[in-house]
């Protein structure tokens, strides 16, 4: 194929697409600090044996794990506003879809790590007069925690890409940017490789900072 | 002599399993009872219930005269800030150790003391090197428990639970995990602390420990005291069928004296 690539467009245009850049990492850190707040709680409601608490903790993991999120997004934007009569912004509407979901997963992340500690330690916690939160947090959590860094982290990249979503609503983040330019520009081609080409560069070297923070953890596995 | 153990016809069930058919233990200031009986008897269920790692089904405990548990309309409830302070001066050593692998030596046994008690950094932390020192590992302080021996692990687990300043210890079968050239160690320093007057109930299988060290022998069968007394006798001359037996079976492989 011999197209001849225009890049010149994209990059006249490059405050477009740093507004949508930076609404990408708006996107980003909210949910990810959302979704993987709330996702410890409920993965912590999770591995309780109270049914009261646990049984409505997996139901919410049940149900946002299996509803996807696109869905979510266009549900909590177009129905949510007509059930309740509370308007939702795109931004709003997109945060509670990517935060829900990330919240089910990593509550599952979570969940296995607390697991995965022998209960020996918790038995060893509560011989010395420590109440369950404070084994939970000074004993389980700093092992667990590191046990599943690599798997919040590919967890984190996730959440990163599934920002894209919110295009759907028009909310301003990189992929919506490139519509814009590549529909007042007719250069669909360059707009969309570039959005491809940004995700890229931002996500490669932090990938590859998480394989050197493995290898790091591996080799500090005690 | 001042009682610092009580239980009083304490049963436990697990559903349809009654381990326990009613203890009536009393254990005095300085006193060391070994508690024998074969895998499953329930030896490790009725240190549990002392210190309420499990909670009794019926039955009360009493710990320096106070019951633990407060009585509403013929019921028992427990408050677990309660327990949790009661678990302070009642310290439980495990067959697994159960060292915090993310702590050095030190900050394994400063920990309870940081987190519970609510002492200084500095007060715990030269506390925890003297109670290191009384198990010999002093210069162990800053290393990580994956780099001890079993023998070395077990000691900082006695040292962690002695910094809580405990008026009772109970030791969950402390050598069964330990390679055997490793168990002396281990028997040595809770002798030590059973001679510098600790209350220990002890669930051990080393007999001569029980012989040397223990006051007071419990042999536990069907979830009963079965037979009790001072070693020399209980050990040498058992009174009951039960107790023979599970001796015998102890000492088959034993070289004659
Ligand atoms: N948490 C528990 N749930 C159900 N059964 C248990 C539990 N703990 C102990 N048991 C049962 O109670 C009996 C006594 O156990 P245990 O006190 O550990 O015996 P021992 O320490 O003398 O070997 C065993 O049959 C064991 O299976
Ligand atoms: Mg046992």
């Amino acid at each position: 194929m011999d197209y001849n690539w225009d890049f010149a467009t994209i990059i006249q245009n490059w405050r477009v697409f740093w507004t949508g850049l930076q609404g990408t990492l708006l996107m980003f850190s909210v949910t990810v600090a959302l979704g993987m707040s709330g996702g410890f709680i409920v993965g912590v409601m999770r591995y309780l044996k109270s049914p009261l608490i646990a049984w409505p903790a997996r139901a919410f993991v049940e149900f946002f794990r299996n509803v996807p999120v696109l869905v979510q997004i266009v549900w909590f934007y177009y129905a949510f506003p007509i059930l309740t009569g509370i308007e939702t912004s795109p931004f709003l509407a997109a945060v509670l879809g990517i935060s829900l979901n990330t919240m089910a997963f990593s509550a599952e992340i979570y969940r296995a790590g607390i697991q995965s500690i022998d209960a020996g330690q918790w038995e060893a916690g509560k011989a010395i007069g420590m109440s369950f939160q404070q084994t939970l947090r000074r004993i389980i959590m700093p092992v667990a925690l590191k046990r599943v860094l690599p798997a919040l982290t590919n967890r984190g990249i996730e959440v990163f890409k599934m920002s894209t979503l919110a295009s759907v609503v028009a909310y301003v983040e990189t992929l919506n940017q490139a519509k814009l330019i590549a529909d007042l520009n007719y250069n669909p081609i360059e707009s969309y490789t570039a959005v491809a080409l940004i995700f890229f560069v931002v996500l490669f070297p932090v990938v590859q900072a998480t394989y050197a923070l493995e290898r790091v953890l591996k080799r500090g596995d005690r | 002599m001042i009682e610092l153990v009580r239980t009083e016809n304490l049963h436990k069930r697990f559903g349809e399993l009654e381990v326990l058919k009613g203890i009536d233990l009393s254990v005095s200031e300085g006193e060391t009872v070994v508690l024998l009986g074969s895998s499953g008897s329930g030896k490790s269920t009725l240190l549990r219930c002392i210190n309420f790692m499990e909670t009794p089904s019926s039955g009360r405990v009493f710990i320096r005269g106070e019951a633990v548990g407060t009585e509403r309309a013929g019921k028992l409830t427990y408050n677990q800030a309660d327990l949790c302070q009661l678990r302070t001066k009642v310290g439980m050593v495990f067959q697994h150790f159960n060292l915090f692998p993310h702590m050095t030596v030190l900050q394994n046994v400063m920990e309870g003391q940081l987190t519970v008690l609510k002492r200084s950094r500095k007060e715990a932390g030269e506390k925890s090197l003297a109670q290191l020192d009384r198990v010999g590992l002093a210069d162990k302080a800053g290393e990580y428990p994956s780099r001890l021996s079993g023998g070395q692990k077990q000691r900082v687990a006695i040292a962690r639970a002695l910094a809580m300043d405990p008026r009772v210890m109970l030791f969950d079968e402390v050598t069964s995990a330990l390679d055997p050239e490793l168990v002396g160690e281990v028997l040595k320093t809770m002798r030590q602390l059973a001679l510098e007057g600790m209350t220990m109930i002890c669930v051990t299988h080393e007999l001569g420990f029980a012989y040397h060290v223990a006051n007071r022998v419990l042999f536990l069968n069907d979830g009963a005291i079965h037979e009790e007394g001072n070693p020399q006798q209980v050990l040498r001359n058992p009174q009951t069928q039960r107790m023979r037996e599970f001796l015998e079976g102890h000492s088959l492989f034993k070289l004659p004296d």
